[in-house]
C-alpha cells in the first residue's frame, strides 16, 4: 500500500522572521488585511445586523466586556507569565468605583469610567504589588483570593450598599453609544496590545515570561516590569468593570462574581492562548453559546463542559492558532 | 594594568542550611585581565559567581566594583553598573527570534545610558544594532540563523547568544559559567577568538571553566576552589601544579 502523508508549506509572503512580509499585489494586502478587516468590519455591523433582536444586542456588550477580560488574562498568562485568575477583583473595583465615583460623588459618566479605570488600576496594581515575587500557581491563588476577600469585607461591614449594593448609577445616553464605546475600545485595546507585545518594551515582559533571570542579569528591575504588566491588564479589567456598572446601572456583590475570572480563562482555552485575538474569538464562540444553552436550564452546564473538554481534548491548541495554520499554509499530500 | 583592582572580592562567606558552599574567599581582578575560577564539582564556583551578581545575598563580607561597595545590591542594580553574566544553564528568551533576544539588554536603562547604539530612540535602531553584535559574535548575518526562533537553535549558537547578551549591555566586567562546557572542539576553537576580542576590547573576563586546556590559552590568572575555599591563586601553570589543587582534583594519597 502506498503511503501518504501531509505537507505542509509556508505561503511565500513571509520574510525571514514572524510579522514581516513582502507584499507586491493588491491580492498580497488583501489576503494580509481579510481576516483584520473581517473582525473589524464584523464586531462594528453586530449590532446593526441584530437591530430585530434587542436581547441578543446585549449579547454582545458581555460579550465584549467577556472578550476586554481575556485579553488582559491572555496579555499576563502568555506574554508576561503571570497566571492571573483576578478577572473579578478588577471588574469589581473599576465597578463599584465607577459606581462610587457616579452615585456618591454625581460625576457625569463620561468622567466617572475613565476615574474608575484609572484608579482601579492602580488600586489593584498596589494591592497584586506584595505578591509578584510570588510565581505560577502561588500567584495564581492569592489573586483569585482578592475577589473573595472583598465581597466578604463588604457583606460584614455592610459598607458600599452592602449586599444591596449601589443603585442609581447613570446609564448610557443612548443604546449606541452604549453598544460602541465598549466595541470600539475592545478593538481599539485589541490592536494596541499587538502592538505593543513587539514593541522594544513588550519584548522586555515576554523575556521576563521566558527567563527573568537572564532580565536581572540585564540590569532591568522585574519588579517594576511586572507592575508595568499589571497595570495594563487591570487597567482593562476596570474599565470593564466601571462599564458593566453603568450597563446595570447597578454595583453590587456579583461585579465580584468569580464568573469574571473563570470564562475569560475559558475563552482564552478555546480562542488559543498567547495569541491575543485568540481571547476574543474564545469569547465570541463562549458567551453566545452559553445564551443559547440557557434553553436547557440548569443543564446547560454540563453541555457548556462537555463542548469545552472536547475543544480542550481534540483542539488543545485554540481555535486562533488551528485558523492561522489554516490560513497561512498550503496543504498537500505527497507519497512518502 | 591599572593598580587599583577592578572588582575586589574580600572574604565572601555564603552557607545554605548546614552546608557551607562559600567560606572566606577573597580575590582581586584587575582590568583587562581575564580571570579563571577552577575547582572540582560543588566546590563553590556558581555561587561564588550568584553571591558577586547579587542574585543570592551574602553571609558575610564585602564585594567592591570600582572601590564602590556593592555588598548586597539588587542583581538589576548590580548588572547596571557593568557587571553582566551568562548563565550555567542557558535559557535564552525562547519565544523570541535569536536577534530579538538582545532588545531586551538594549533596551536596559544602562545599554540606553551609555549609548551602547547608534540613533536616537527609534525602534528599528535596536533591531540593527542587535544584528550587528550578532554579526560580531559569530551568526551569519545573511544566513536564517540571526532570525530563528531562539528555542530552536543549536547549544553552540546559545552559547553565543548568552554572551552576546552580555556585550548589548557594554559591560565592565563578564562572568562567563562554563561557556566551553558541552561544545564540540570545533565549536571552542570558534569561541577562542570571541574570547579574545573581547579581552582587547578592554572587557574583564572572570571565566568559570571545568574545560582547563582552554581555559589556560586565554587566562592571564587563575583562582582554584575546593569545598568553597580558596587554595591556590596566581600564574595558570603554577596554580595546575599546586599540591593542594592536584589533590582536589585528584584525591590525595594518605587516607
Amino acid at each position: 500500500m502506498e503511503m501518504m502523508r501531509k505537507e505542509r508549506i509556508d505561503r511565500g509572503i513571509k520574510v525571514r522572521t514572524e510579522g514581516i512580509y513582502a507584499i507586491s499585489s493588491m491580492r498580497e494586502i488583501l489576503y494580509l488585511l481579510g481576516p483584520r478587516l473581517l473582525l473589524i468590519v464584523g464586531l462594528i455591523s453586530l449590532p446593526l445586523v441584530l437591530e430585530l433582536a434587542p436581547y441578543w444586542k446585549r449579547v454582545v456588550n458581555i460579550m465584549c466586556v467577556y472578550s476586554l477580560i481575556a485579553l488582559s488574562f491572555d496579555f499576563l498568562a502568555n506574554y508576561v507569565g503571570l497566571v492571573c485568575l483576578g478577572g473579578a477583583f478588577f471588574v469589581g473595583v473599576g465597578g463599584y468605583l465607577a459606581a462610587i465615583f457616579n452615585v456618591y460623588l454625581s460625576f457625569p459618566i463620561y468622567l466617572s469610567i475613565p476615574l474608575a479605570t484609572i484608579c482601579g488600576a492602580i488600586f489593584c496594581t498596589l494591592l497584586i504589588l506584595p505578591c509578584l515575587p510570588l510565581r505560577g500557581v502561588y500567584f495564581a491563588i492569592v489573586t483569585l483570593m482578592y475577589p473573595l476577600f472583598f465581597t466578604r469585607v463588604i457583606e460584614a461591614l455592610n459598607i458600599l450598599g452592602g449586599t444591596n449594593g449601589i443603585t442609581g448609577v447613570d446609564s448610557f445616553p443612548n443604546q449606541y453609544v452604549e453598544q460602541y464605546t465598549i466595541i470600539i475600545i475592545t478593538l481599539l485595546f485589541l490592536f494596541g496590545m499587538r502592538r505593543f507585545v513587539n514593541q522594544d518594551i513588550g519584548l522586555v515582559l515576554r523575556g521576563v515570561k521566558d527567563n527573568d533571570q537572564a532580565v536581572r542579569a540585564s540590569g532591568i528591575s522585574i519588579a517594576y516590569m511586572k507592575t508595568l504588566a499589571v497595570f495594563i491588564a487591570s487597567f482593562m479589567g476596570c474599565f470593564a468593570g466601571a462599564y458593566i456598572a453603568h450597563l446595570y446601572m447597578w454595583g453590587g456583590l456579583s461585579l465580584f462574581a468569580l464568573d469574571f475570572s473563570i470564562i475569560p480563562i475559558a475563552s482564552v482555552v478555546i480562542g488559543g492562548g498567547g495569541t491575543l485575538v485568540g481571547a476574543i474569538i474564545g469569547s465570541v464562540v463562549l458567551v453566545p453559546l452559553s445564551e443559547i444553552l440557557r434553553a436547557f436550564g440548569t443543564f446547560r452546564i454540563v453541555i457548556y463542559c462537555i463542548i469545552l473538554t472536547l475543544v480542550i481534548v481534540f483542539k488543545s491548541e485554540g481555535l486562533m492558532i488551528y485558523l492561522q495554520r489554516k490560513y497561512h499554509q498550503f496543504e498537500r499530500w505527497v507519497k512518502v | 594594568m591599572s593598580d587599583t583592582p577592578i572588582l575586589s572580592v574580600k572574604g565572601i562567606s555564603k552557607s545554605f542550611g548546614g552546608l557551607q558552599a562559600l567560606l572566606d574567599v577573597s580575590f582581586e581582578v584587575y582590568k583587562g585581565e581575564v580571570f579563571g575560577i577552577i575547582g572540582p564539582n560543588g566546590s563553590g564556583k556558581t555561587t561564588l559567581i550568584n553571591c558577586i551578581t547579587g542574585f543570592i545575598k551574602i553571609d558575610a563580607g564585602q564585594v567592591y566594583f570600582k572601590e564602590k561597595n556593592i555588598t548586597g545590591w539588587k542583581a538589576h542594580k548590580i548588572a547596571h553598573e557593568g557587571i553582566a553574566r551568562t548563565f550555567q544553564i542557558m535559557r535564552p528568551y525562547y519565544s523570541l527570534p535569536a536577534f530579538k533576544n538582545l532588545i531586551i539588554p538594549l533596551w536596559s536603562p544602562r545599554a540606553r545610558k551609555t549609548g551602547g547604539w547608534r540613533g536616537g530612540g527609534k525602534h528599528g535602531d535596536r533591531d540593527t544594532v542587535a544584528v550587528d553584535i550578532l554579526e560580531e559574535i559569530g551568526f551569519e548575518r545573511d544566513s536564517r540563523v540571526p532570525y530563528k526562533i531562539a528555542s530552536t537553535l543549536p547549544t553552540g549558537y546559545q552559547k553565543r547568544l548568552e554572551l552576546a547578551r552580555c556585550i548589548a549591555m557594554r559591560p565592565e566586567i563578564i562572568f562567563c559559567d562554563e561557556v566551553f562546557s558541552g561544545l564540540s572542539m570545533s565549536e571552542i576553537a570558534g569561541m577562542l577568538p570571541l574570547i579574545e576580542k573581547m579581552k582587547s576590547d578592554g572587557i574583564t573576563l572572570i571565566m568559570v571553566e571545568h574545560r582547563l586546556r582552554e581555559l589556560f590559552r586565554v587566562a592571564n590568572r587563575v583562582m582554584a576552589l575546593n569545598f568553597g575555599e580558596k587554595i591556590a591563586e596566581g600564574e595558570p601553570l603554577t596554580v595546575i601544579e599546586d599540591k593542594r589543587v592536584k589533590e582536589a582534583y585528584l584525591g590525595s594519597e594518605e587516607v
